[in-house]
């Protein structure tokens, strides 16, 4: 690298720049004085002080963590490459033959339970590596991370691994793993994953999968491979409470006014490309039957009627939030609209957003008198379709569009895909948005492919992805079957 | 004086982590290190983060510290400059003019007229508000710029050229700089972005909502006569309560406020009678209070259970 440390700083700020951080020349400035102000010895204080020359958000500081670590692992790698043979080949070494030897060492510095395990014969046992890490998971202890994963690589490694495509491997461990975060009710008591584990310490243990498969894939090549930019998911914040609503206002604002405009575009559009026959010949009489004059078919503006179906369960309350806001905003746009919230059972709640304007009064009362959840609070959705063919089959017809709202999680119970089947049979069009990331589907008790054949699924948990899925909704794509031939 | 000043600011970044826990302020990693920065950079610090973290806080610990002085000035939509920078004295100004007008009618020196002009944009007329003060102090002092984000960007505009070079231009009098440098801390709860140009001049601080033992640590600090198990019991459970979908999230103080409550009345277990007495401690919405009960209040023991 050029330049020393300063160049590093230089290219370090360079990948900030890349991942869409202004950081400026005089903020650079800030940060090569800070750095003197401080002490080198630990990494934390380091990367602390970068931060708070260089990360001036909290949405630039996540992005920032991503590309500090990758970065200076990078950094770290490219030197042992270079310096190559003895210890990447020990490490290597270590690592892909001996595991179990190799890792009960690394599993023993952090974890006692992790040590427990190698109990028999240096036979991993993957039941108590299972417990360990749940159990780091749940209680959030983030040394232990880098340690457990380089240990699940050893004893589920040879088994599942070695795509070669890092992100299948890590889901594949983590399958096997057995990590959801969904609660379970079959585990013991005392077992953290009765209560499910938290999504974030899940990201978290990946995260640490991921750099310990690259770490021991760069040993085993021998190179490193292209710097990768950081995709969608790395980028979004792990929700926290309260701080994206006005994110979602903002975003809920454009697409209103998308919406809007959208409309008027595509009547333009459609309206030159039919021609009025019988309108034309008739206009043609006046000029002696040549059709001087093209009459036009006069195409109605197109609005769709719509029935929403947003699940408000727990298992999607941070999406909920972002549903029921994108639903206030389709009544604004949308006249012919009905919407239902669910849970366990169906509760319309058209009225309800017909007479409050306000999106905080609506999302109240949908909280107090909706009545959605009986007594578990988990979605039944073959209920949900059955209730929902109840009260709207005689409604639905070729024009009508259907939105579904969810995480398809049947908490194991029946999909009822055949009712849901005949649901999109009846409407015109449907479409199902999973705030899911498309990574998660399947998992678990996801169903979504059960309802995929019927249905348009779209991955909707951004705001570029909702724009997405918005574009689709107005129709610049019409589908094949789509209205349009039917008048 | 000054020198006593100097010699007592902490060196390192464990030193003021330790100052700070002196004045019974228990700083996180990441707020001694952007602290140490802000005292030895003389770079203003941006503040962000939910209400009720300890964001005034660190600036009146800071103070304590360093042993100076905390001008505060408290943001709000409207604030302008008369308000924040200085104001001329115009009643004085005015008796000043009269006085003199009394005397040059008496027959007194023709060229007071003019005189007067010069004299009545003097320093003594000068009301000086916070962000003068600041600067102008004799002693170094520390600046707070509470809430930044509840004025508009007008008035942030007019900060830049406070917080790059600790100066500020007065159009009668010229530039003022600072006899002294004040550590200056702006604090914002994120209700609106701040623009760059303002951000490209701090450093940045994110407080969040501590761990768990950190804010235990800062429940027994200040409400030491609790007892330990039942304090942890306390804090856990407001860490629960933030987790829930919540309009505001009860802040560290609130805990704290919901400590000394609990000990006023003589609770010795958290069990679900006294947790609805006091839940509007820690609460303050309609709603959020059903929801809390709810989830959270229904878990707890039974008062009956807490007997044994």
């Amino acid at each position: 690298m050029p330049g020393g440390f300063a160049g590093q700083l230089v290219v370090f700020s360079e990948e900030l720049r890349g991942e869409g951080m202004a950081v400026g020349t005089s903020e650079l400035l800030d940060a090569t004085v800070a750095l003197g102000a401080i002490g080198w010895g630990s990494r934390d204080d380091v990367r602390e002080t970068l931060a708070a020359t260089l990360a001036k958000s909290p949405e630039d500081r996540h992005v920032f963590d991503l590309v500090f670590d990758r970065f200076f692992f990078r950094a770290a790698e490219a030197e042992a490459v270079l310096r190559n043979a003895t210890d990447a080949d020990v490490a290597a070494a270590l690592a892909d033959e001996q595991a179990g030897e190799g890792d009960a060492e690394q599993g023993g510095e952090g974890v006692d339970e992790g040590a427990d395990a190698t109990g028999e014969s240096g036979e991993l046992d993957l039941d108590a590596i299972r417990d360990a890490i749940a159990q780091a998971i749940a209680s959030g202890a983030h040394a232990q991370m880098a340690d457990l994963a380089a240990l699940a690589i050893g004893s589920v490694g040879g088994a599942v691994t070695d795509t070669g495509v890092v992100g299948v491997d890590v889901q594949r461990i983590r399958r096997a793993l057995d990590l959801r975060p969904d609660p379970d009710p079959q585990a013991p008591e005392d077992d953290p994953r009765r209560k499910g584990l938290p999504r974030e310490g899940i990201r978290e243990f990946e995260a640490a999968l991921r750099r310990e498969l690259e770490r021991r894939r760069i040993a085993r090549l021998g190179e490193l491979p292209p710097a990768r930019p950081l995709n969608q998911m790395d980028r979004a914040l792990p929700s926290a409470a309260g701080q994206s609503l006005a994110d979602i206002h903002r975003v809920v604002r454009q697409l209103k006014r998308r919406l809007n405009t959208q409309g008027h575009e595509l009547r333009g559009q459609r309206r030159r490309t039919q021609v009025d026959l019988r309108a034309t010949m008739r206009a043609s009489l006046q000029t002696g039957g040549v059709p001087v004059v093209i009459k036009e078919r006069a195409v109605r503006p197109r609005r769709p009627e719509l029935f929403v179906l947003c699940d408000v369960s727990t298992s999607v309350t941070s999406a909920s939030l972002f549903f029921l806001s994108v639903l206030h905003a389709l009544h604004d746009a949308f006249r012919k609209m009905r919407s239902f919230v669910f849970v366990e059972r169906i509760s319309e709640v058209t009225e309800l957003f017909e007479r409050e304007r306000e999106f905080e009064k609506v999302s109240l009362a949908i909280g107090r008198d909706a009545g959605v959840a009986d007594v578990t609070g988990y979605t039944d959705y073959g209920r949900v379709w059955r209730e929902f063919l109840e009260q709207t089959e005689d409604d639905l017809h070729g024009r009508s569009t259907v939105i579904v709202l969810g995480d398809a999680r049947t908490n194991g119970r029946d999909p009822a895909d055949a009712a849901f089947a005949r649901i999109a049979e009846r409407a015109g069009r449907t479409f199902w948005l999973n705030p899911e990331p498309a990574l998660y589907w399947d998992y678990g008790d996801s169903v979504i492919s059960r309802y995929a054949p019927f249905c348009e699924v779209h991955e909707c948990w951004t705001a570029d992805q909702l724009e997405d899925f918005v574009a689709a909704l107005t129709g610049q794509a019409p589908p094949p079957d789509g209205p349009l031939r039917r008048r | 004086m000054m020198r006593r000043i100097v010699s007592t600011v902490p060196r390192t970044v464990d030193d003021l982590a330790a100052a700070l826990r002196g004045v019974g302020y228990l700083p996180g990693q990441r707020t001694a290190l952007v602290s140490h920065l802000a005292i030895s950079l003389d770079k203003p610090v941006l503040v962000e983060g939910p209400a009720g973290v300890g964001k005034t806080e660190l600036a009146k610990a800071l103070a304590k510290v360093l042993d100076r002085d905390l001008v505060r000035l408290q943001c709000y939509e409207g604030l302008d400059e008369a308000k924040a920078l200085y104001e001329w004295n115009y009643r004085k100004q005015l008796l000043r003019i009269q006085a003199r007008s009394t005397v040059a009618d008496a027959g007194g020196d023709p060229d007071a007229l003019e005189a007067v002009q010069d004299d009545v944009f003097g320093e003594e007329f000068l009301l000086q508000r916070p962000l003068m003060r600041a600067i102008a102090s004799e002693r170094p002092v520390v600046l707070l710029i509470d809430e930044i984000d509840k004025t508009d960007q007008e008035f942030e505009a007019m900060l830049l050229e406070l917080l790059s070079d600790f100066q500020i231009t007065i159009p009668e009098l010229g530039r003022v700089e600072a006899t002294s440098q004040p550590v200056v801390l702006l604090t914002s709860n994120n209700s609106r972005e701040l623009t760059e140009a303002l951000k490209r001049r701090c450093l940045y601080l994110w407080l969040d909502y501590p761990e768990l033992e950190h804010e235990l640590a800062i429940v027994r600090q200040h409400v030491p006569e609790l007892s330990a198990t039942f304090t942890r019991k306390l804090v856990e459970v407001v860490a629960e309560i933030r987790g829930l979908d919540l309009k505001k999230p009860p802040s560290i103080a609130e805990s704290v406020d919901w400590a000394r409550a609990l000990l006023l009345l003589g609770a010795d277990d958290l069990d679900q009678d006294v947790f609805r007495d006091t839940l509007s401690v820690i609460v303050k919405h309609r709603t959020d209070l059903d929801l809390v009960a709810e989830r959270v209040g229904l878990r707890l023991p039974q008062a009956s259970a807490s007997a044994d």
